[in-house]
């Protein structure tokens, strides 16, 4: 590819009218609670921020987080039950119109929550505009404590609801309406659709999503604890990314629901953003990530996706935006013709056998350790060598005793002994790519194009032929 | 805890006394982890299959399992696998030449380089075990009524009278000396192990019924008789003996110490008198051991002469490494030839010394370069050149067969010529480490409850 001659432009349009220096904002959330740290954000180089929830003030419960943390990495996913704002809405109000004033280039969104009442809406939008907000963004998506009282996610779970208010909005607002979605919903399109029939400018997807983080198993208390006992909290961070992009996928193939979208969910380096763009968004915002590290983390965010587009030969966001879409198929259009199998490089095997218990225990048993001892029959289980390196007598290597110093004898090809670097069966190999990803060692198993004489036939064809077909599951 | 010997009551504890010097300047050469970094330790672990380091450690404990169960929380299921293999895993997770074994054997040698940090880990689930009273499980509840005597109270015979114990089987332990541990308790240097935590342990398996008589050393006829007439089977697990001796002129001078009596002596005989320049002769892990002590007791100067050169020296190589660090002195292919004493007469003076002639080719001839002879000036000179095994008892076992002075075994089972004896440790394999000793008595134990077992379906005794 190209590289293209000027440094990337990372500025954006979103829906039209909202000018971002770069297309990273920071989403409606604690990183966002007031005036002071929004201008901090600006100074470390976010885009954009999307003001913390504004309402009616309400009272937060302490605790109010939990997390999951996965093999030894704290906060692989973080849960939280908190509310909206807890500031009164005119100091709110006031600093919205501060920040506007000193930062005038950067995106300030408002994020806005209040009863299903149309005069309730109609007031809100006029003083969030009043005070400079270049966007609404409306919070559809709460799935705690709010949606209890009738907001929130009641709203963004019933597209009804949600189009009667995205209108109620429009009919005030003279800036862009974003609807952020709750992911809380058998299939987020429904409520998309709605909010593009009440008039939608944009989406925001997704919010955080319905859960439970785990016990304490002393007390037998759920986390977060809140005098000893808990309430179902809402899911984000790292973990939520897969299901933000698949929900971001759905929307933004679907004509009906297709709006500018900010995505959301789990971003947490330049790299997440850029699949978030090439699914279709305009922006993307982060939370978890800035609460966790700060808001210092934006620096490598925009150098890094410069960098990538500068490889690439991507001008700005647009130039590669909604890319891989097209890629995206249903399962019924893929290729059955196509194989793969598993290659193992021994050269960087270091002899762990992952792939081989993998392969046994979880895919299709072609995996085997008979480069030194076996026919190669496949028939030796992984129960046979654990109980053969149990029987084996090992002593403590003494030079003395043993007959002078122990070099290595015989010629190993590789650094690994090759009796315990694993073999494929590529006859067997059904491609599933297992192997590959427990390996943990960088391209170490790579999965390899092998060519069986057939024309690309997807099961939509295969079926229409009427040939006998193996069912898949 | 009861005792069910002459000992009754005695706390084993109390017979030892630690001069507050020693625990002062043996401090651990490597600390404890604490919980936070034992758990990113443990989470660094790949969970490798038929685990190269549980392989090449001779007690196969199932390495990746018990550092799995560090990192989920569960440190007495950890300790309990640990233990199944390995019953003095607490001891061997300190004094385990690692670097040669499981952590030598580590995939990440070839993946980022620095391997698994196991005996520290291991050391971790342990400490949390015995911090929490040490109770072990029994493998059967069955009582069988056959009865085992084990010769020696080291770490062979500990793993097999264990062993045999978690299995329902009676056993007994003669010791010669007064406390418990052989080497693992006297000789293991004092920075590794201590000698307390050495008995702590034992403590767990007297606590499981083992039976133990201390200072009854077996020697001739008549007790080999008598112990053969009372016992179904023996376990001959009484490692070396004395250490060998230079045969030059001076050695008979008092300050003239063999390695062990020295090691021995500021680990459990309260004797730390060390000389200010100290000449030790050997270039064995013993050798280094004693030279790293007498550092550590106050001499100023300790000397190490070997007759060959640094890479044909016995010690590992992380132990002479650490030696330098410590500033011990080497002189290769050098020779005591006497030892000078003072004009007392009762002290010494000096050791007298010649350079040999270097000599690669491995055989023992040894040839003086002419000229050589030098002196270093010294207060104390500590031998290490090998312990000799104890031919006197061995001979003495009916039917046991020796070879280069170690017992023959079986391998897989420990059984003797004599299949009424068995036998594991330095004494069958010459001298190596805590942890093969440990292996050959669970090796031996099993094989014996299987014999007894046996012989108890039939209602007979075992035939010799
Ligand atoms: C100075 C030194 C340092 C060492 N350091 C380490 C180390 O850091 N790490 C490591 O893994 N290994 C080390 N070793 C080796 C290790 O200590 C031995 O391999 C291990 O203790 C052998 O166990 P064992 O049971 O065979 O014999 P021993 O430990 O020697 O035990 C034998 C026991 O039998 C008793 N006994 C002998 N004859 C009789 C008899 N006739 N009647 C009654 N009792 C008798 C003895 O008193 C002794 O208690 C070291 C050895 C020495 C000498
Ligand atoms: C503590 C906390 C409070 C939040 N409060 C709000 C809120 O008031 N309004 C809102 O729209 N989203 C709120 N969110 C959701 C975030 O804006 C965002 O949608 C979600 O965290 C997913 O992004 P992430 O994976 O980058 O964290 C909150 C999230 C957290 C962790
Ligand atoms: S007993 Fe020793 S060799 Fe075996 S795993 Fe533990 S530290 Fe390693
Ligand atoms: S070889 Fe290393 S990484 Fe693999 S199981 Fe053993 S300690 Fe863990």
């Amino acid at each position: 590819m190209s590289k293209a001659k000027v440094a990337p432009d990372l500025s954006v349009m979103f829906a039209g009218k909202i000018y971002s220096p770069n297309p990273f904002w920071l989403a409606s959330a604690p990183p966002t609670n007031c005036g002071e740290q929004v201008m901090r954000a600006f100074d470390a180089g976010w885009g954009g921020a999307v003001w913390k929830t504004l309402g009616e003030p309400i009272t937060n419960v302490s605790s109010r987080y939990s997390s999951v943390d996965w093999n030894g990495q704290r906060m692989m996913g973080l849960n939280n039950i908190e509310l909206i704002t807890d500031r009164p809405l005119d100091v709110n109000l006031r600093e919205i119109s501060e920040v506007k004033k000193r930062y005038p280039r950067h995106a300030v969104i408002v994020s806005l929550m209040v009863e299903s009442k149309r005069e309730a809406w109609h007031t809100i939008v006029q003083q969030a505009e009043d005070a400079g907000a270049d966007g609404l963004e409306l919070n559809f998506g709460c799935p705690h404590g709010m949606s209890e009282r009738g907001m929130g996610s009641a709203v963004g779970q019933v597209p009804e609801y949600a189009e009667m208010i995205t209108a109620w909005v429009k009919e005030k607002a003279r800036t862009p309406v974003l609807v952020k979605l709750t992911p809380n919903i058998t299939d987020i399109r429904t409520v998309a659709r709605a909010a593009k029939r009440g008039g939608a400018d944009g989406l925001s997807a997704i919010n955080t999503i319905n859960s439970i983080t785990g016990i304490d198993l002393q007390t037998l208390v759920p986390r977060p604890n809140v005098d000893g006992k808990s309430s179902h909290g809402g899911y984000c961070g790292p973990a939520v990314k897969p299901i933000a992009l698949n929900m971001v996928q759905q929307v933004q193939s679907d004509a009906e629901s297709c709006l500018p979208l900010s995505g959301i969910g789990g971003i947490s380096d330049w790299r997440d953003a850029a699949e978030f763009f090439l699914l279709g968004c305009g922006t993307v915002q982060v939370c978890t990530a800035a609460m966790r590290y700060g808001y210092r983390i934006v620096e490598d965010m925009t150098d890094g996706l410069a960098n990538w587009m500068a490889e690439k030969g991507f001008a700005n966001i647009a130039a590669f935006q909604g890319l891989s879409l097209a890629n995206v198929k249903e399962w019924k259009n893929l290729n059955l013709n196509y194989k793969v199998v598993a290659r193992i490089h021994e050269e960087k095997c270091i002899g762990c056998e992952l792939c081989y218990t993998a392969c046994w225990d979880g895919a299709h048993q072609c995996i085997h350790l008979d480069r030194v001892s076996e026919s190669g029959n496949g028939h030796t289980t992984p129960a046979t060598y654990e109980a053969r390196s149990r029987a084996a007598i090992a002593v403590t290597p003494i030079p003395k005793l043993d007959g002078g110093m122990s070099e290595r004898v015989g010629a190993e090809p590789y650094a690994t002994p090759l009796a315990r670097i694993p073999r494929v069966d590529e006859s067997e190999c059904v491609g599933c790519n297992l192997c590959m990803l427990v390996c943990p060692v960088e391209n170490c198993i790579t999965m390899e194009r092998i060519d069986i004489g057939l024309p690309p036939q997807s099961w939509e064809q295969r079926s229409a032929l009427g040939i006998p077909v193996k069912v898949q599951h | 805890m009861a005792l069910s010997d002459g000992h009754a009551g005695r706390s084993e504890h109390a017979l030892l006394q630690v001069r507050p010097e020693v625990a002062e300047r043996f401090a651990e050469v490597h600390p404890p982890l604490g919980a936070v970094a034992a758990l990113a330790e443990a989470n660094r672990c790949l969970y490798c299959f038929d685990a190269p380091c549980a392989a090449a450690c001779p007690t196969h404990i199932d390495v990746p399992r018990f550092i799995k169960k560090i990192s989920q929380d569960n440190l007495r299921g950890s300790a309990l696998t640990i233990l199944d293999a390995n019953i003095l895993g607490a001891s061997c997770a300190r004094v385990c030449p690692v670097e040669v074994l499981c952590e030598g054997a580590c995939v990440f040698h070839r993946y980022n380089q620095e391997p698994i940090h196991i005996g520290l880990l291991q050391r971790h689930a342990m400490d949390a075990f015995f911090q929490d009273g040490a109770v072990l499980p029994k493998k059967s509840s069955t009582e069988h009524t056959g009865r085992v005597a084990c010769i020696g109270a080291g770490p062979a015979s500990l793993a097999c009278a264990a062993e045999l114990r978690l299995r329902g089987h009676g056993v007994k332990i003669f010791e010669r000396q007064e406390l418990p541990g052989g080497l693992n308790t006297h000789g293991v240097a004092e920075y590794k192990l201590r000698a307390v935590d050495s008995l702590r342990e034992i403590e767990m398996i007297r606590a499981l019924g083992v039976e133990f008589a201390f200072g009854d050393e077996i020697r001739g006829e008549a007790a080999l008789a008598q112990l053969d007439k009372d016992y179904d089977v023996i376990f001959i697990g009484v490692g070396l003996g004395e250490m060998r001796r230079l045969s030059i002129s001076g050695e008979q001078l008092s300050d003239v110490r063999n390695a062990l009596e020295f090691i021995a002596g500021y680990k459990t005989g309260g004797n730390v008198r060390v000389g200010r320049r100290v000449v030790v002769v050997g270039a064995g892990n013993t050798a280094i051991d004693a030279a790293r002590a007498a550092k550590r007791l106050g001499a100023e100067e300790v000397h190490l002469l070997y007759r060959r050169g640094s890479r044909q020296m016995a010690a590992f190589e992380f132990e002479y490494e650490d030696a330098k660090r410590e500033g011990v002195l080497f002189h290769w292919h050098t020779q005591p030839t006497a030892i000078h004493a003072t004009e007392s007469g009762e002290g010494i003076a000096a050791v007298e010394c010649r350079r040999v002639k270097e000599n690669e080719s491995g055989s023992s001839a040894m040839e003086f370069l002419a000229g050589s002879a030098f002196r270093i000036p010294c207060e104390m000179v500590i031998t290490a050149i090998g312990q000799s095994p104890l031919l006197e008892l061995l001979k003495s076992l009916r039917g046991v067969k020796l070879e280069d002075g170690r017992v023959q075994v079986e391998r897989a089972t420990g059984r003797t010529a004599n299949a009424k004896y068995f036998a594991g440790g330095d004494c069958v394999n010459g001298g190596r480490e805590v942890v093969d000793a440990v292996a050959d008595g669970k090796r031996a134990a099993v094989a014996i409850a299987s014999v007894l077992e046996k012989a108890n379906v039939r209602g007979s005794h075992v035939q010799s």
